[in-house]
C-alpha cells in the first residue's frame, strides 16, 4: 500500500478514500433527511412528534457523543503506540455505541408499542428509515471496532498502522456527526 | 481559394436543406403544437418563434464554422510542417462566454414574463374539472346546469368559443387517490400540458378562439394503455354551448323500442355490473357510481374508451363482449373494464346486444 | 515464476495466474478491467439497440400491433435502462479503468479489488435486471419509474428495477470513491491540476458528480422498495404522501447523471481533437473550468424536468433561468473544440471524424436543450418525441459518438492492432446517416403533437407524422447497419497481426509512451512531468513563431531524450528484466465473491426470502472480511 510519502497529496489513500466515501454519506442521509422534513406532519393526530421522549433520546445521544471521544483517546494512543491502551478506548467505543443502539431499539419498540409502526403515516416511514439507516450505519461501525480490537489483539493490525485505527475513527466520528444532525432537526426542532 | 467555395457551398445548402426541413414541419396537424388556436397556446408560441430562430442561427454559425474548419485547415498531402501550436484567447474566451449569456438573458426576459401571465387566472374563466383516471378523462362542471346541476362528462370536454376556461385537475380512481397515477392534460392548439397528480390540484388555462375539435392525448406515461388516453375539446358558440349544458343536465330519456328497454332494465338490474361502475342518470333510476365515465348522454359523444374508437353499434358491441381485446387494461388489477360477458354464451349475446341498443339511445 | 503458496494471510490460496481465461475472474488489473467492462457494455449496446429496433417496429405504422402494450412498455423501459445503465456508463469506466492510471503515470489505481468489484458488481447487476424477462416480466414503468405508477404496477417488474438499479449503483459509488483517490492521490511526480490530460479533468468531474448522484438515487430507491416491499408511504397519495418527492429525488440524481453520461465522452474527444489538428486544445483552462462549472450548476437544474410537474411559477421561473445559465459553459466548450481544430493540420481519421461528429451532434442536441428552458414552451415540447430528439441527439450524438472515437483512437494501445481506416469511414458514415434519419424527424413528429412512451399513435395525427416515424425506423435499421459495419472491423482486425506501432498517431498524453498493450506495470520508470501535454513535449519544442519542431533526439518517438525507455511486455512482470522493484497487487478471488452475494440478496428482497438474505449476506460478509484481510500484495522472497 502507498505509504503517506508517495502519494501526490502526501495522504494516504485509504484515508483520502474514507474522507471521499463520507462525502457520499452526507447525501445520502441528507436526501433521508429531507423526505422527513416533507412528511414531519403527516401523521394521525398523536402518532407524530408527541410520541418523542426528548431527555432519553438526550442521553442516548450523549452516550454516543461521548463515544467519539473514546475514539479520539483510541486513535491517540495507536498513534503512541500505546496497543493495550488503544485497544480498551476502542472497545469503549464499541460499548457506547452498543448502548445507544439499545437506546434506539427501546425506543423504537416503545413507539410501535404507542401505535406508530412502519407504516403507520408517511411520517413514520420517513422517521423508521431515517433512523433505522443510521442505526445500521452505528452497527455497521460497531462491527468495525470490535473487529478492530481483535485484528490488534491478534497482530494483524501493528502498532504502526495507527491510519487503520483513524479510517474507524473518521467513519465513527460521521456517524455521530449525523446523530446530532439528526437529533437535532428531527427531534428538537419538531417537537420544540 | 477551392476549399473555400466548396465550403461556402456547403453551407448554403446545409441552410437551405435545415429551412426546407422547418417549413415543411410546420403543418396544422390535427395535434400540432405549432399551429396555436388561442391565447394559451399563442404566448408560448410566440417565445418560440423567436427561440426557434436564434436556434437556427446559432445552428447554422456553429456548423458553419465547423464546415469551413474541415474544409480550410485539412491537412494538405505535399505539407507536413506542424501548424502553430496555439494555446488560446482570452478574447475570444470573454466573447463567446458574454454573447450567449446576454442572447439567454434577452430571451429569459419574457420567458419570466409568460410564465407568470400564463399562471394567473384569466378573468372571467368558466371553471371546469378535470380527473384523469386510467384510462380516460372525467370533466365535472360544477353548478353549470340552467339549475344549478352539476354536469359531468368524459373524454370530449364542450367549451364556449372565445371564453378562458380554467381548468383545475387531479387524478383519480373510484373517486379517490387510491391506486390512482400520474397522467398529464395536453390539448396543443389550446395550451401546453399540464400533470395531473393524485393528492393534488394542478390549474391550467385553456382558451379556443375558433368553432371546432381539437384533439391531445395523456402525456404522462401511465401505464398500460397510456396511449389510448385520448382527450378532445369541442368549441361550441356561446348559443349551442349553453344548449349542451341543458341537455347534459336533463335526465336520458327514455328509450324507444323493446330492445333498449330490455337493454335498460338490465343496465339497472339488481346487482348488475354496469350500475357498480357507471353512472347514468336516468330520471327514475339513477346511478351514482365513479369507477368508469358517466353514461347519461354517452351519444352526445363522438368516440369513447378515451376516444380511440367511434361510438357505434359495432364497436360498443366488440366492447362489451371482450373490451381488454380493444384496449389493454387490467381489470384484475382494479383497473379498466372487467370482461363481464361470455360471448360463445347466446344468452350473453343477447343481453349485449339490448344494452348496446340501450346505450345508442343515450343521446 | 510466483508460485500458489498458502500464505497464512490469507483464508485460501491466493490466486496467481495472470494469463489464461481463469485470470480474467480474479484480475485486479486496470487494464484487464477496462476490457472487460466494454466488452460486456458492448454486448448491453446490441441487446439494447435490439430493444429500440423492436421499438421503431412497432412504431413504423399508425396503429400497429407488432407489439403488445405490455411488451412494448418494458421494452421502451429496459431500452432506457440498458443504455442508460448498462452501456453509456460502463462505457465511460472502461474508459476510466483503461487510460487513467496511464495517462496520469501511475501503475494502477488506488484500490485494485475494488476496481475488480465494481466491475463485477454491475456484470451481476445487469444479469439481475435482465433476468426479469424471465422471471415474471422486465421493469415496465420507465426509466424513470414515476410514482405512485412505480408502486402501483403488478407483478414483481418494478421490484426488479428498484433493487437491480440499487445493485448497479453501488459498481458506480465504489468506483468513484476509487477513482478520485486515483486521480488525487497517484499522479506522476510533476503532474499539477493544469498539467493533467483533459479526459483526467472530465473524469474527475465525472466521478465527483458520481459519489454525490447516485447516494440519492439510493435513497430514491430503498424508498420505493420499502413501499413496495414493506408498505410504507413515501409516495402513496392514498396515505397522504407527496407523488412528487419522487421526481424530485430521482432528478436530483438525473440531472448530474446526464453530466455524468455526456462528461468522459468530452474527455475523449479533447483528447482526440488536438492530436489530429497537430495543436494543442484550445483554450484548456476553459474547458476545464466550464466542465467543473457544468458539474456544479447541474445540481441546480433538476426541476427543469418537471416544468409540467404541477410546480409553482416561481419554482419554474428559477429552473428556466438555471437551465439557460448552464448553457454558457456548453457553448465555451464547443467553440474550444472548434478551434482547436481551426490553424491546424487536420488528419482525418476515423476517430477525428468521430470527434467531430461530436461535436456537431452535440450542438444540435445542446440547441434544442435551449429551446425547452423556455419554460412556457417546454409544456409543448416534454413528453413528446421532440425531448426524445433532444436527448438522443446529445447521448447518442455526443457521447456515443465520442466513445466510438476513443474507441477506434485508443484500439492500437488496448490491442496491438489499428481498426480498418477504411471500414471504420464506412462505418463513420454510415452510423452517421443513419442517426440523423432517426432522431432528426423526432423533432418534428414531437411538435406535431406526438406524445412519448405511446405503444401506438392514431393516424389521426396526421400522415406527416406517420412519415417522420417511418423515416425514423428506416433510420435505426441503417445505424443497425453500421454497427455490423463495426463488428466485422473489430472481428477482421483482430484476427490480423499485431503490428501496431506504440504511437501510431502522434500524440501527446503519457499512455502513448508505453508499449502495444501497456506492460502489466505500466511503465518501467515512473515518468517525471514537466508540462502538459508532456508527451508531446518530449517529441516537439515550439519554434520562436510557436510551431512544433522535432527535438533532436535520435530515434523512434518512443526513445525521449534522457529518459529510460518505457517498459515492453517483456517476461515474468515481477521477477527478472531488473523489474523486481515494482510490487503489483496480487489478484484475488474476494471481489467475485462478495459480488454474487448481491444479487442473491436482490431476489431475497423481491421474493421475501429469509433464507436467500442469509445466503446472500453471509457471502456479502465473508467475502468482504476475507478481502479487509488479505494484503494488497503477497511479498514473495526476492
Amino acid at each position: 500500500m502507498q505509504a503517506a510519502h508517495e502519494t501526490t497529496l502526501g495522504i494516504d489513500h485509504r484515508k483520502l478514500a474514507i474522507w471521499v466515501f463520507l462525502g457520499s454519506e452526507f447525501l445520502f442521509f441528507g436526501a433521508f433527511i429531507s423526505t422527513f422534513l416533507l412528511y414531519v406532519d403527516n401523521t394521525p393526530e398523536g402518532l407524530g412528534v408527541e410520541l418523542f421522549d426528548i431527555p432519553f433520546t438526550s442521553i442516548s445521544s450523549f452516550v454516543l457523543l461521548m463515544s467519539s471521544l473514546t475514539m479520539v483517546l483510541a486513535h491517540s494512543a495507536h498513534v503512541r503506540r500505546d496497543m493495550r491502551r488503544a485497544r480498551l478506548w476502542i472497545l469503549a467505543t464499541a460499548l457506547q455505541g452498543a448502548v445507544f443502539i439499545g437506546g434506539q431499539a427501546f425506543e423504537f419498540t416503545t413507539f410501535v408499542r404507542e401505535g406508530m409502526g412502519l407504516t403507520t403515516s408517511p411520517f413514520s416511514g420517513a422517521f423508521f428509515v431515517l433512523t433505522g439507516f443510521h442505526g445500521a450505519h452505528v452497527t455497521i461501525g460497531i462491527i468495525m471496532l470490535l473487529s478492530l480490537w481483535k485484528l490488534i489483539g491478534i497482530g494483524r493490525v501493528t502498532p504502526m498502522e495507527d491510519v487503520k485505527t483513524e479510517i474507524v475513527g473518521l467513519y465513527w466520528h460521521f456517524v455521530d456527526i449525523i446523530w446530532i444532525i439528526i437529533f437535532t432537526v428531527v427531534y428538537q426542532i419538531p417537537a420544540g | 481559394m477551392r476549399s473555400d467555395r466548396l465550403a461556402r457551398r456547403w453551407w448554403l445548402g446545409l441552410t437551405m436543406a435545415l429551412a426546407a426541413l422547418a417549413l415543411a414541419a410546420c403543418g396544422d396537424e390535427p395535434q400540432s403544437a405549432m399551429d396555436p388556436q388561442g391565447p394559451f397556446a399563442q404566448k408560448p408560441d410566440d417565445l418560440w418563434q423567436i427561440v426557434f430562430v436564434i436556434a437556427i442561427v446559432v445552428f447554422v454559425i456553429v456548423q458553419g464554422l465547423i464546415v469551413f474548419t474541415v474544409f480550410k485547415f485539412r491537412e494538405r498531402p505535399d505539407d507536413t510542417s506542424l501548424p502553430v501550436q496555439t494555446h488560446g484567447n482570452t478574447r475570444l474566451e470573454i466573447m463567446w462566454t458574454v454573447i450567449p449569456a446576454l442572447i439567454l438573458a434577452g430571451i429569459a426576459v419574457p420567458t419570466v414574463r409568460t410564465i407568470f401571465e400564463l399562471d394567473a387566472e384569466p378573468d372571467g374563466a368558466m371553471t371546469v374539472q378535470v380527473i384523469g383516471h386510467r384510462w380516460w378523462w372525467e370533466y365535472r362542471y360544477p353548478g353549470a346546469g340552467p339549475d344549478g346541476q352539476d354536469i359531468v362528462t368524459a373524454n370530449e370536454m364542450v367549451i364556449p368559443v372565445g371564453q378562458p376556461v380554467r381548468l383545475e385537475m387531479t387524478a383519480q380512481e373510484a373517486g379517490g387517490p387510491d391506486n390512482a397515477v400520474i397522467h398529464s392534460f395536453w390539448i396543443p392548439k389550446l395550451a401546453g400540458k399540464q400533470d395531473v397528480v393524485p393528492g393534488r390540484i394542478t390549474t391550467l388555462n385553456i382558451q379556443a378562439d375558433s368553432e371546432g375539435r381539437y384533439l391531445g392525448q395523456c402525456a404522462e406515461y401511465c401505464g398500460l394503455s397510456h396511449a389510448n388516453m385520448r382527450a378532445r375539446v369541442d368549441a361550441l358558440s356561446d348559443d349551442q354551448f349553453q344548449r349542451w349544458l341543458a341537455d347534459q343536465a336533463e335526465p336520458a330519456a327514455e328509450p324507444e323500442g323493446e330492445l333498449a328497454r330490455q337493454g335498460k332494465e338490465l343496465f339497472f338490474r339488481e346487482g348488475s355490473s354496469c350500475v357498480g361502475c357507471h353512472a347514468l342518470n336516468a330520471g327514475d333510476l339513477s346511478s351514482g357510481a365513479q369507477v368508469g365515465p358517466n353514461l347519461t348522454h354517452l351519444m352526445s359523444r363522438q368516440e369513447f374508451a378515451g376516444a380511440i374508437f367511434e361510438l357505434n353499434e359495432d364497436n360498443l358491441t366488440a366492447w362489451l363482449e371482450n373490451p381488454s381485446s380493444m384496449k389493454p387494461m387490467r381489470p384484475d388489477f382494479g383497473v379498466g373494464m372487467p370482461d363481464l360477458f361470455d360471448e360463445s354464451d347466446p344468452e350473453a349475446r343477447r343481453e349485449i346486444q339490448a344494452l348496446v341498443a340501450y346505450l345508442l339511445s343515450l343521446l | 515464476m510466483a508460485t500458489a503458496t498458502a500464505t497464512s494471510r490469507s483464508i485460501l490460496a491466493r490466486p496467481t495466474a495472470e494469463t489464461g481465461w481463469t485470470s480474467w475472474f480474479t484480475t485486479v488489473d486496470h487494464k484487464k478491467i477496462g476490457i472487460m467492462y466494454a466488452i460486456t457494455a458492448f454486448v448491453f449496446f446490441l441487446i439494447g439497440g435490439l430493444e429500440a429496433i423492436l421499438v421503431r417496429l412497432q412504431l413504423s405504422e399508425p396503429n400497429a400491433t407488432v407489439l403488445t402494450a405490455e411488451q412494448y412498455n418494458q421494452l421502451f423501459t429496459m431500452h432506457g435502462l440498458t443504455m442508460v445503465f448498462l452501456v453509456v456508463m460502463p462505457m465511460g469506466a472502461a474508459f476510466f479503468n483503461y487510460l487513467i492510471p496511464l495517462q496520469i503515470g501511475a501503475r494502477d489505481v488506488a484500490f485494485p479489488r475494488l476496481n475488480a468489484f465494481s466491475y463485477w458488481v454491475f456484470l451481476f447487476g445487469g444479469l439481475f435486471l435482465y433476468s426479469s424477462f424471465f422471471l415474471g416480466g422486465a421493469p415496465n414503468g420507465g426509466w424513470f419509474a414515476y410514482a405512485p405508477l412505480s408502486t402501483s404496477m403488478p407483478g414483481n417488474n418494478m421490484a426488479f428495477y428498484s433493487v437491480g438499479l440499487q445493485i448497479l449503483g453501488l459498481s458506480s459509488l465504489a468506483a468513484s470513491v476509487n477513482f478520485i483517490t486515483t486521480i488525487l492521490n497517484m499522479r506522476a511526480p510533476g503532474m499539477t491540476f493544469m498539467r493533467m490530460p483533459m479526459f483526467i479533468w472530465m473524469s474527475l468531474i465525472v466521478n465527483f458528480l458520481l459519489l454525490f448522484a447516485m447516494p440519492v438515487i439510493a435513497v430514491a430507491l430503498f424508498q420505493l422498495t420499502f413501499d413496495g416491499v414493506f408498505g410504507t408511504s413515501f409516495f402513496n397519495p392514498a396515505a397522504g404522501a407527496d407523488p412528487l418527492l419522487w421526481q424530485h429525488l430521482f432528478w436530483i440524481f438525473g440531472h448530474p447523471e446526464v453530466y455524468i453520461l455526456i462528461l468522459p465522452a468530452m474527455g475523449i474527444v479533447s483528447e482526440i481533437l488536438p492530436v489530429f489538428s497537430r495543436k494543442p486544445l484550445f483554450g484548456y483552462a476553459a474547458v476545464a473550468f466550464a466542465g467543473a462549472a457544468i458539474g456544479f450548476i447541474g445540481w441546480g437544474v433538476w426541476a427543469h424536468h418537471m416544468f409540467a410537474a404541477g410546480l409553482g411559477p416561481v419554482a419554474r421561473a428559477a429552473f428556466g433561468l438555471s437551465t439557460m445559465f448552464i448553457a454558457v459553459p456548453t457553448g465555451i466548450k464547443i467553440f474550444n473544440w472548434v478551434f482547436t481544430m481551426w490553424g491546424g493540420k487536420l488528419r482525418f481519421t476515423t476517430p477525428m471524424l468521430f470527434a467531430i461528429g461530436f461535436v456537431a451532434m452535440f450542438t444540435i442536441g445542446g440547441l434544442s436543450g435551449v429551446t425547452h428552458s423556455v419554460v412556457p414552451h417546454d409544456a409543448q415540447q416534454t413528453d413528446t418525441y421532440y425531448v426524445v430528439a433532444h436527448f438522443h441527439y446529445v447521448l447518442f450524438g455526443g457521447a456515443l459518438f465520442g466513445l466510438m472515437a476513443g474507441t477506434y483512437y485508443w484500439w492500437p494501445k488496448v490491442t496491438g492492432r489499428m481498426l480498418s481506416e477504411k471500414l471504420g469511414k464506412v462505418h463513420f458514415w454510415i452510423w452517421f446517416i443513419g442517426f440523423n434519419l432517426t432522431f432528426g424527424p423526432m423533432h418534428f413528429a414531437g411538435l406535431l403533437g406526438q406524445p412519448r412512451r405511446t405503444y401506438q399513435y392514431g393516424p389521426e395525427l396526421g400522415d406527416t407524422v406517420t412519415i417522420w416515424n417511418r423515416i425514423a425506423t428506416f433510420g435505426a435499421l441503417v445505424i443497425a447497419l453500421s454497427v455490423l459495419v463495426f463488428t466485422w472491423n473489430v472481428i477482421k482486425t483482430q484476427r490480423g497481426p499485431k503490428d501496431a506501432p506504440d504511437d501510431p498517431w502522434d500524440a501527446r498524453t503519457l499512455e502513448w509512451l508505453t508499449s502495444n498493450p501497456p506492460a502489466h506495470y505500466n511503465f518501467e520508470e515512473i515518468p517525471v512531468v514537466t508540462h502538459r501535454d508532456e508527451f508531446w513535449y518530449r517529441k516537439y519544442a515550439e519554434d520562436a513563431e510557436g510551431r512544433a519542431v522535432p527535438r533532436q533526439a535520435g530515434g523512434s518517438t518512443t526513445e525521449v531524450q534522457g529518459q529510460p525507455p518505457a517498459g515492453g511486455d517483456t517476461g515474468d512482470p515481477d521477477h527478472g528484466d531488473g523489474h523486481e522493484h515494482i510490487h503489483m497487487p496480487n489478484p484475488s478471488y474476494w471481489p467475485l465473491v462478495m459480488t454474487f452475494g448481491l444479487p442473491i440478496a436482490g431476489y431475497a428482497v423481491i421474493y421475501r426470502s429469509l433464507v436467500l438474505a442469509a445466503i446472500g449476506g453471509l457471502l456479502m460478509f465473508f467475502g468482504f472480511y476475507a478481502w479487509i484481510i488479505e494484503p494488497v500484495a503477497e511479498d514473495d522472497a526476492h
